[in-house]
């Protein structure tokens, strides 16, 4: 299964942008960033397909995963 | 008196006079300070049908008893005004130095009154209060007057000036101190212009007094250490400044594009706080005694200079349809340098690009220029025409209402109460639409900040679809920001710091021993005063409202496709737990239960 990750802020750092994993069954979100080496903590904002989303959302193909550190306002 | 410094400037520039009056602490106790108290003043002292611009509005300049103390954030300060843009009460709040100045060299708060024949400025050095000729700075850009005052006033003061915007009296022209920090909306830089004062100076070697000094040195280190450890105050804010927004609003399609016909950007990436970082971000630009730092200071080609905050960033990024964070860049510099609100000059643009794709306008009316949605050198351009009142920006230069009314087709204004609405699309985020409807200054995000549990997670995570409780959530917001407004402090820092802690640094400072309910009893004291002027003033809760678009045009694509704002759903709850009438009016047992 092929998921879209988009990173942002310091969560770039040695990751870069965007990161497409494939995975075999349907992770959670929870699994995902595991495998990415993201801590839990450092998860803020997280949408899946723009919208929220709990970390144990379960994934299905295409879909995009967006993730920010705990960041700002204006 | 324990923070505050006793004193009000109140300078008559029809008859020269600057006289000093004592503060009454009772009152100022009452309105705490900063927006509050010079509110209170204004409201006794001018009436709610004065011409904006004549020479019977005041103007105030308004510090807190925290400012210029050692708690954090402490260099706030407010204009406060009757605003020419909405014709309801105004005030505008700005950082930098200037507000720690002026409580240093001894004042609470300046009130400037009457209409100076000429050109004048005025400077202010402790006790030494003169009203100066200021015919050799009249016209100039913020940068040279500053720096040219700077040569012949006493040294280490600090300047707070208007542009040629302001002298020009367009009704969004800001009032700027420190080169580039803006107290923005609502126009307050034309009641400036429209008094003759070009700017004002200050120098201070006062202290403020403490009432509890070591009391506060541990509510100091305790908030510093929340500060440090929230992740918006901690890390997002000191490493990519507000604009660490433009990809957070834009994944979720809450980013208002091309004058608020779509919800998302594709090119948000490219006017990013991530791409700032990496390519035109100098260094951080602090305020007084922050500890966070979110300012920016930025260098393109031969521009440097403050910002560009996330709402600049939209306003002329993607309101409308800029994907050059350079051209942006320089857009908000500009407005820096004539003196004009970035958000409600961008979005006016906005709106004037949308009457060009309409067919309202012709070019043979653009001078040359274009008005096209993208189009880079547009933005710069006719930012710069409309801080001269100069052709097709004179049309332009009075905000995006009297624009596309005079068209007919005020529809197109993003605007509430004629003030346009910041960065975030009301149908895909419910309770920051009821916060922009029932504002009491107008379009305005800071009055109530509901992005912050409904998309940031702060103090909690809220279901931005949902309307359920937003009406209490957007009253608490409204309540303690009308407190921190008046307090001196920054309202960033309400990011890490709670009721508890704001209510810890005032009663060190002023020895009082208020609870965390008296501190909000006080914001809601302040929210009906404003209400009630507004009311008297003309404004009615006909005006709490959103523009047609928003309410009946669904967003027609991106994550929040298909959604509307349902603030006629909230509204009603919302005046009933403000205890207001179904009309939005203060009933008396609301006024007396407040003491007003």
């Amino acid at each position: 299964m092929e998921i879209k990750v988009r990173l942002f802020a310091t969560l770039r750092e040695k990751r870069g942008k965007e990161v497409t994993t494939v995975l075999s069954d349907s992770p959670t979100v929870r699994e995902l960033i595991d495998s990415l080496g993201i801590k839990e903590s450092e998860v803020a904002i997280l949408l899946v397909n723009g919208l929220d989303a709990k970390l144990d959302r379960q994934l299905q193909e295409k879909d995009v995963v967006s993730i920010f550190p705990p960041v700002g306002g204006g | 008196m324990y923070g505050y410094q006793g004193k009000i400037l109140r300078v008559d520039l029809s008859n020269g006079i600057c006289k000093v009056e004592p503060l009454d602490e009772k009152v100022a106790r009452k309105f705490i300070g900063g927006r509050g108290l010079a509110t209170k003043l204004f409201v006794d002292e001018v009436s709610p049908l004065v011409d904006a611009l004549s020479p019977e509005n005041k103007l105030l300049i308004a510090t807190g008893p925290l400012t210029g103390t050692p708690a954090p954030t402490s260099g706030r300060y407010m204009v406060v005004t009757k605003s020419p843009l909405t014709g309801t009460i105004a005030s505008s709040n700005a950082g930098g130095y200037w507000g720690a100045e002026l409580k240093f060299a001894g004042y609470d708060i300046i009130i400037v009154e009457g209409k100076s024949k000429k050109p004048v400025y005025l400077m202010i050095e402790d006790d030494t209060v003169e009203i100066r000729d200021a015919s050799h700075i009249w016209g100039k850009f913020v940068s040279e007057t500053t720096s040219k005052l700077l040569k012949e006033v006493p040294e280490k003061s600090r300047v707070l000036t208007i542009g040629p915007a302001g002298e020009k009296m367009s009704h969004i022209a800001a009032v700027i101190s420190d080169v580039s920090r803006a107290a923005g909306r609502s126009g307050v830089g034309a009641v400036m212009g429209s008094k003759n004062l070009k700017a004002i100076t200050v120098r201070g070697t006062k202290k403020v007094t403490l009432a509890d000094e070591e009391a506060l040195k541990a509510v100091i280190k305790d908030c510093g250490a929340k500060i440090k450890e929230n992740g918006v105050t901690g890390q997002g804010l000191p490493a990519y400044g507000t604009a660490v927004l433009v990809n957070i609003v834009n994944e979720g399609g809450v980013f208002p594009t091309n004058n608020y016909q779509t919800s998302q950007f594709p090119d948000a990436e490219e006017i990013s706080g991530e791409l700032m970082a990496e390519k035109y971000l100098v260094r951080k630009d602090p305020c007084y005694r922050c500890p966070i730092g979110c300012g920016r200071y930025c260098k393109v080609d031969n521009i440097e200079g403050g910002g560009p905050e996330y709402e600049s960033i939209w306003a002329f990024g993607g309101d409308c349809g800029i994907s050059d964070m350079a051209s942006v860049i320089k857009a908000n510099y500009w407005c820096n340098e004539y003196g004009l609100d970035t958000i409600s000059t961008g979005t006016t643009i906005a709106a004037a690009m949308e009457l060009y794709q309409k067919g309202y306008l012709k070019n043979e009316d653009l001078n040359g220029l274009s008005l096209e949605f993208g189009d880079n050198e547009a933005i710069i351009e006719w930012t710069k025409r409309i801080g001269l009142r100069e052709g097709f920006g004179a049309k332009m230069a009075d905000g995006s209402y009297v624009l596309t009314n005079s068209y007919g087709v005020s529809e197109l204004s993003m605007s509430v109460k004629k003030q346009e609405l910041p960065a975030y699309d009301p149908r895909a985020i419910q309770g920051q639409g009821l916060a922009y409807a029932t504002s009491n200054r107008g379009g305005c995000h800071v009055r109530a900040y509901l992005i912050s549990p409904e998309i940031l997670s702060l103090p909690e995570k809220l279901d931005r679809f949902a309307i359920e409780g937003k009406a209490t959530w957007v009253k608490i917001f409204q309540d303690l920001t009308a407190f921190i407004d008046s307090s001196g402090i920054c309202l960033f820092t309400s990011f890490a710091l709670g009721v508890e802690d704001y209510k810890a640094l005032i009663n060190a400072v002023l020895g009082t021993n208020w609870t965390g309910e008296d501190i909000l009893l006080a914001g809601e004291r302040i929210w009906n005063l404003e209400k009630l002027f507004n009311l008297e003033a003309g404004i009615d809760s006909s005006q709490d409202t959103l523009p047609k678009r928003l309410l009946e045009d669904p967003i027609s694509s991106g994550p929040s496709e298909g959604n509307l704002s349902r603030l006629s759903e909230m509204l009603p709850e919302y005046y009933k737990l403000r205890g207001w009438s179904v009309e939005g009016i203060p009933t008396s047992e609301r006024k007396s239960l407040l003491g007003l």
